[in-house]
């Protein structure tokens, strides 16, 4: 069993654990991610690593409540366990001195991008980090973010909070100005395939994290497989990241909506023993 | 001399209505008449053929003249003296090629059920033993601290052997559970995962540590496990990665490996979706590809899930196909349709990205190839489309690269096994041995077992010198 040492809730829907892995804390780097399930019947889900200490033996991990395991996850608290922590899995993201290097988070990856921008920072790089969400109260970690960043740009897609639009607008004009060794973009499928496509007619190398369904997330069982440059590749042994120009966007889209039925039908069973158990 | 009987045993089975419906075990187990009356058709022949078809060497002769004799104790503590894992093995092993092809009685047609017996000894002793009273005391832990990788039958059987030698065995897994392919792969209806565990159990009895949860390679190393006091390795991570066919619209949704067809259903218990919160999705015509015993369990446990007509596509024919006799009759008598001499082309997508169908060519056999088997050539001109929603690809594994790729001076083949010598399991890196599927490519439960035990021995005899 894993502890949940801190809870945090980040935004409404955006929670923030640090959990009781010492094995794990002791190996984790920035872009790697772990396994994680809540009971004997819960589901193995993907989550990365935000951030860890080796010291206290803890890795943080941040989340967003989209289905069942993600909403059940939040319903935790200070104190509970997990069953199953699994990691570091994945090979961490690539970082050595590239000159200045554009961070773009959407959404809650500005968590998984936090790790990724420090180490780029202490590595020497010029860091222009930009994070998009879609309005104010879903906007955090924005001082943590500044604190490894040269520049910080903040966008939200109703404009209550800085720059109204999407970040691939920013990002567009970093790019025109010119500069820019290299592009690093996490956030939803979707935000990665257009942040890769504004990137592509400038020839700025532009690293993406996959974040395709996984069961084991050790190359045993090939869920997690996507096609990058004409070949199958595995995310969570070849990746997570990848050249977002040489990602086929569509499939990995595609492949992500498979149990949308399933998942639907778990979630709504889910409420309702929820609303049993509380009425 | 008592005159031979030849009359074997049958075997009792739910019947194949029934079972295609259900995960319940297929076979139902001797009853003790049955059990005795199968035994006593043993000749007891002084030279004992039946051992040398063993890899784990079971005093064959001695356990089964326990049972004849009613010492169910004895026939207990002669098996379990050489094999830790016996209600796995007379359930999957395949004794027809091993120990009962050798057996005497098998010139006459009839070898004794050597198989059915070791599961009988075994079911008895889990319902009438408690585990304590049987189970083997290990000695004094007088030896060293000895790591073993992956908990698979080689893993189990190896960390077993070593703890009664004396030795302090921590066994680390990266999934959730023990057991290996007993657990993911093999499906409930042909091994019930309580015997796995039951099993895997006993090898924790023994005093062997085991840690779930832990990827060798990534959550720690074999340096690093070396450089933390213990005096040797054994590596026994099978052979989990799985192979594709490399044609068009193999990743379609809908389009599934074995393995995570199986790990689906087995490991995380989708069959009881959504009670248990891990989908699978069956569909209603399902094409397996392939003719081993994974496309067996593949095929069968989609037929249980509720899919309407399931294929076993194979591109040789039926005497060529792999899969364990017993296995491919039970397939067939529950309703698996076989479209042998059969091969895909391309998996063809509808406008969801959901595969639609298998385009596939008929195929005839040329002439014999490296394998000895007669080699399928595609016919020009034949393809025709076969309708499925769900294909699975069950065309083999290799051996995941995670260990191979992050130990310093293991040797590798060009198909990614670790090459280690063939008896005692020695690989070229000091105080690391190796066995199983790992090294042997994908094989039975039973070799990985002898590999496990060939290098526990070995171990020994190198730490004591
Ligand atoms: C390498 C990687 C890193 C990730 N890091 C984070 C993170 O740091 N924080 C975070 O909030 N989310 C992260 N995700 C996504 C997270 O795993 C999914 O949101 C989660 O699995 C949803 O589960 P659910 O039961 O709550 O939702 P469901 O209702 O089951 O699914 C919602 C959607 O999530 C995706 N999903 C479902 N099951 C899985 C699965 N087993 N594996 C992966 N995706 C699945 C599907 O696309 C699905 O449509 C990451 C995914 C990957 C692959
Ligand atoms: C569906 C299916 C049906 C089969 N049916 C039969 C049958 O009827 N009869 C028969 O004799 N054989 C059968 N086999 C073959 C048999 O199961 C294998 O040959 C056997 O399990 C190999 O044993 P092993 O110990 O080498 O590896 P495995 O059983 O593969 O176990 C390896 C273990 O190591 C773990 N591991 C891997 N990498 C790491 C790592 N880096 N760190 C920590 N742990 C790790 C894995 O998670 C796994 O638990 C079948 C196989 C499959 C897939
Ligand atoms: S998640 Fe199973 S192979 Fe990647």
């Amino acid at each position: 069993m894993y502890q949940i040492l801190l809870k945090e809730d980040i935004v409404p829907n955006i929670h923030l654990f640090k959990i009781a892995a010492p094995n794990v804390a002791q190996k984790a780097q920035a872009g790697q991610f772990v396994v994680i399930r809540i009971d004997e019947k819960g589901e193995r889900i993907p989550l990365t690593i935000a951030d860890w200490d080796r010291e206290e033996g803890s890795v943080t991990v941040v989340f967003m409540e989209v289905g069942t395991t993600t909403h059940r996850l939040a319903q935790l608290r200070q104190g509970d366990s997990i069953a199953n922590f699994i990691g570091p899995l994945g090979k961490p993201t690539h970082i050595e001195k590239f000159g200045t290097v554009v961070c773009v988070a959407g959404g809650f990856a500005v968590a998984t991008i936090y790790p990724i921008a420090r180490a780029l920072k202490e590595t020497g790089n010029q860091v222009v980090s930009i994070m998009g969400a879609r309005s104010k109260d879903l906007i955090f970690w924005e001082d943590r973010l500044r604190g490894t960043s040269d520049q910080l740009i903040v966008t939200t897609d109703d404009g209550s909070y800085g720059r109204k639009g999407l970040v691939t607008e920013p990002l567009k004009e970093l790019l025109e100005a010119g500069g820019i060794d290299r592009v690093i973009a996490i956030g939803p499928s979707i935000m990665m395939k257009f942040s890769a496509k504004t990137t592509e007619p400038f020839g700025v190398k532009t690293i993406v994290s996959l974040n395709p369904i996984m069961v084991d997330g050790t190359g045993m069982c090939g869920c997690c497989r996507v096609s990058v440059g004409g070949a199958t590749k595995f995310v969570c042994v070849d990746g997570p990241d990848f050249d977002g120009h040489e990602v086929d966007w569509d499939l990995l889209l595609a492949r992500q909506r498979t149990y949308l039925d399933e998942e639907k039908l778990s979630f709504e069973q889910w409420q309702r023993r929820r609303a049993e158990s509380s009425g | 001399m008592a005159k031979i009987n030849l009359n074997r045993e049958s075997m009792p089975r739910q019947d194949p209505k029934v079972r295609a419906k259900n995960f319940n075990e297929v076979a139902l187990g001797y009853s003790a008449e049955q059990a005795k009356a199968e035994a006593s058709r043993c000749i007891q022949c002084p030279k004992h053929p039946c051992v040398g078809g063993c890899p784990v060497d079971i005093d064959i002769p001695g356990f089964i003249k326990a049972i004849r004799d009613d010492n169910m104790p004895e026939a207990v503590r002669i098996l379990k003296s050489k094999n830790s894992l016996p209600g796995i093995c007379g359930r999957v092993c395949p004794q027809e090629t091993q120990c009962e092809a050798e057996c005497t009685l098998d010139k006459k047609g009839a070898p004794i059920a050597i198989g059915r017996l070791e599961r009988y000894v075994a079911d008895w002793e889990r319902a009438n033993m408690s585990s304590a009273a049987s189970s083997v005391t290990p000695p004094k832990p007088d030896g060293y601290k000895v790591a073993v990788v992956g908990s698979g039958p080689a893993g189990l059987t190896a960390a077993a052997d070593l703890a009664k030698l004396g030795h302090r065995v921590t066994l680390f897994e990266a999934l959730h559970v023990a057991g290996g392919v007993l657990m993911y792969g093999i499906p409930e209806f042909r091994l019930p995962k309580e015997i796995v565990r039951a099993e895997v159990d006993y090898v924790a009895s023994l005093g062997v540590e085991i840690i779930l949860d832990t990827v060798v390679g990534k959550t720690t190393g074999v340096d690093e496990i070396l450089n933390n006091g213990y005096r040797a390795v054994f590596l026994g991570p099978g052979a989990g990665a799985p192979m594709f066919l490399n044609i068009t619209g193999e990743n379609l949704n809908g389009v599934y490996s074995a393995n995570e067809f199986l790990t689906r259903v087995n490991l995380m218990k989708a069959y009881r979706f959504p009670e248990y919160d891990t989908p699978v999705r069956v569909g209603k015509r399902v094409g397996v590809v392939g003719g081993g015993n994974v496309a067996m369990d593949a095929a069968r446990c989609a037929l249980r899930l509720g899919a309407e007509e399931v294929y076993i596509v194979y591109r040789r024919s039926e005497v060529e196909m792999p899969a364990r006799r017993e296995e491919v009759e039970n397939a067939k008598e529950e309703g698996i349709q076989f479209r042998l001499l059969t091969n895909p082309k391309q998996f063809i997508g509808n406008d969801q990205n959901w595969v639609a169908g298998m385009e596939c060519y008929e195929m005839e056999l040329g002439e014999p190839d490296a394998s000895g088997r007669r080699r399928p050539i595609a016919i020009p001109g034949s393809e025709f489309i076969l309708k499925v929603d769900v294909a699975i690809a069950a065309l083999g594994t290799r051996p995941n690269p995670i260990i191979p790729s992050t130990t310093e001076g293991l040797m590798t083949s060009r198909w990614g096994t670790i090459i280690a010598d063939e008896v005692s399991g020695r690989t070229e890196k000091p105080a690391v041995w190796a066995g199983g599927d790992i090294v042997t490519g994908s094989a039975t439960v039973i070799s990985a077992m002898g590999a496990g035990k060939r290098a526990a021995a070995d171990i020994d005899k190198a730490l004591r010198g």
